[in-house]
């Protein structure tokens, strides 16, 4: 419901026919108001400023497009598996048939479904990367961003990359039943390989990470990073809230909260976050990959720890 | 006394067969009593019981199945463990300042042959229940079992898990102590096994806090469990706005053992006794044991190599999509 978008959605119904030449420029892009402070910024200074608020520091949701973007070097992305696509297993219906949902989310959102995968260079250096979308379905998980993340791993494990993954889902796709469940156990199963080949992966998680995601990928990382103030949790606060009938504490499953406890690593200002990760995959590059290509060529790295 | 018991666990679809019941047993009362020979009437009603309990349990709806994976005296893992095992030891804790009640877990011998046995724990009584948390683990419970897998794993000993909770637990403490981190963490570490594997759903099979001891070589369920990926009325609540629906929630959810042995997320059913496990626990123990028994047979032919690449396949392949050829 706070989706910019929806806001624009609900002023074009209620407001009057004159305003709406105006309202049409600001969704046409021109100026973007902040969800959080309400403050109103030039949509390009917005962008350059990675959506994050200049005035409040609230980060503003990134579309998969614009993170790709924000996190690969310009023109070296490579997407993967851009053909899956999601059909509806169970035949499942409850206000509105999943098919015609799905098909809904398709036109509104040009995705096929709630993830991109593909790989990249981040400062130079190879990285495997998927991005969640929230605008799709609530970035909620099913079998297509199952069998994606799990292509995108394993073609890591094969290639030697490190992988990335920026998280933003309510959890798992009910109108996929037990297929949208059995996602957790298959991408973990993906992450012990990759994990077993002493390669690097670090989740990104964004707001809001719940759920299923939370119950696997989002909390398997070698290093876990979040971005401020997002909300992160298993159970959701309305859940919680019904089962105890009790307010619930000031801050509670807010990425601070999570690193308050010693579930995430560091939080990571979305301005930062290239210079991070860069930073956090070359301190974690196999030792032989760093030596000269004429060191390289003499053999293997356990060789040459012999030699010395 | 038990016939007390038996009244106040009664479903409403259980009702006609339950009043046939007693009244056969009052007519042979009355028949010893005045000594009067019966037996012609007494057999033709105990067939007609037979008919009715097969028309009831044939034709229940996903919804009716719900209740009786929930029934307050179908056996639990600890009824089984006793059951099936020959020696149990429980074993406690999760070596981080918790041992949860909600999932159990302990060494046995089964057949003679040493095993780990795991799994979930409601309580058989209101105080009972309160005490075990109606089933729901926290995150200390899923890190006991974590430590017990790996205990498993160490002395080359099978991991057995039985599944019935409604969920894990959804509370603050359980936010706190990382429940997603918990049970993220077991599904990546029980790929790594080498030891065979066997999950049986017993009860109900609900969400992550399922599948949580749940990736198996073999996932099987007792017919008349269920297996969900969020519970009935939290879906209904959510996809209708309306928590009443959850009777048409927990038909399209697809989640009972037969549509999940068709979808292909279970490798088998295990047959109940006629009236359900709770109607003869003895006899559903017997059937688990055989069940478990033939899987573990074949599961120890493999080496380790071979039992974790059929346990990741198996879970590689679960998913339901489509590839469009680009034009």
């Amino acid at each position: 419901m706070s989706s910019l978008f929806d806001w624009f959605a609900n002023i074009r119904k209620t407001e009057p026919a004159v305003q709406k030449q105006q309202e049409r420029e600001i969704a046409d892009g021109l100026w973007t108001k902040c969800s959080s402070c309400n403050s109103v910024a030039y949509t390009k200074d917005l962008q350059a400023n990675q959506l994050v608020c200049p005035e409040c520091k609230y980060h503003n949701r990134v579309d998969s497009d614009e993170r790709i973007k924000q996190i690969t070097d310009a023109g070296t992305w490579k997407p993967l598996d851009e053909n899956i696509h999601p059909i509806d297993p169970l035949k499942f219906r409850d206000r509105k048939d999943y098919q015609a949902r799905l098909q809904d989310y398709q036109s509104k959102t040009g995705l096929t479904d709630a993830v991109t995968t593909g790989t990249g260079l981040i400062d130079g250096l190879p990285i495997a990367l998927g991005v969640m979308d929230f605008r799709f379905m609530g970035g909620s998980m099913g079998s297509v961003v199952g069998e994606k993340l799990c292509r995108l791993i394993e073609h890591a494990t094969a290639e030697s990359f490190p992988v990335v993954i920026v998280c933003a889902s309510g959890g798992a796709r009910m109108q996929e039943g037990m297929f949208s469940l059995m996602q957790m156990a298959k991408i973990s199963g993906a992450l012990q390989r990759h994990q077993e080949a002493k390669l690097l992966y670090i989740p990104i998680l964004a707001h809001p990470t719940m759920g299923g995601v939370t119950a696997s990928f989002a909390m398997l990382g070698d290093i876990i990073l979040a971005e401020p103030k997002a909300t992160i949790g298993f159970a959701g606060r309305r859940v919680i809230e019904q089962t105890l009938r009790e307010k619930l504490p000031d801050g509670f499953q807010t990425s601070e909260y999570l690193l308050e406890h010693g579930f995430v690593d560091s939080i990571v200002p979305r301005t930062q976050l290239k210079k991070t990760l860069t930073q956090l995959i070359s301190l974690h590059q196999p030792f032989y990959t760093l030596m000269s290509p004429l060191e390289q060529n003499n053999g293997h790295h356990s060789e040459v720890s012999e030699k010395v | 006394m038990s016939k007390t018991k038996k009244k106040t666990f009664l479903l409403d679809f259980e009702k006609p067969l339950c009043e046939l019941e007693s009244r056969i047993d009052q007519i042979k009362t009355l028949a010893e009593e005045n000594q009067v020979d019966v037996s012609a009437e007494i057999s033709q009603l105990e067939i007609r019981a037979d008919q009715l309990r097969q028309e009831i349990f044939s034709t229940l709806t996903p919804g009716q199945r719900l209740q009786l994976a929930r029934h307050p005296r179908r056996p639990s893992t600890l009824d089984y463990v006793q059951a099936i095992s020959d020696e149990w030891l429980e074993l406690h804790g999760d070596r981080g300042g918790y041992d949860d009640p909600a999932l159990v877990g302990g060494v046995a011998r089964i057949d003679g042959r040493p095993v780990v046995i795991m799994g979930h724990q409601k309580g058989r009584d209101t105080k009972d229940n309160v005490a075990r948390n109606f089933g729901m683990a926290f995150p200390g419970g899923y890190r006991k079992a974590l430590r017990l897998m790996e205990h498993a794993n160490k002395f080359d000993l099978p991991i057995l898990t039985f599944i019935d909770t409604p969920g894990a637990w959804s509370g603050v403490e359980a936010e706190k102590l990382g429940q997603g981190e918990a049970i993220a963490y077991n599904l990546k570490k029980m790929f790594s096994f080498d030891v065979p594997i066997i999950c049986t759903v017993i009860g109900e099979g609900g969400s992550g806090g399922a599948l949580g001891i749940g990736v198996a070589d073999r996932l099987l369920m007792l017919e008349h469990s269920v297996y969900t990926v969020a519970s009935p009325e939290a879906c209904a609540a959510i996809l209708w706005k309306d928590a009443k629906k959850s009777d048409r929630a927990a038909a399209a959810l697809k989640i009972t053992s037969w549509d999940l042995k068709e979808l292909g997320i279970i490798d088998g059913i295990i047959s109940e006794p006629s009236s359900g496990a709770h109607a003869n626990p003895v006899d559903a123990a017997v059937k688990l044991k055989q069940a478990i028994w033939k899987n573990l047979e074949e599961l120890w032919q493999m080496t380790p190599q071979q039992r974790k690449e059929l346990r990741y396949q198996k879970f590689r392949n679960m998913g339901r999509f489509e590839i469009v050829e680009a034009q």
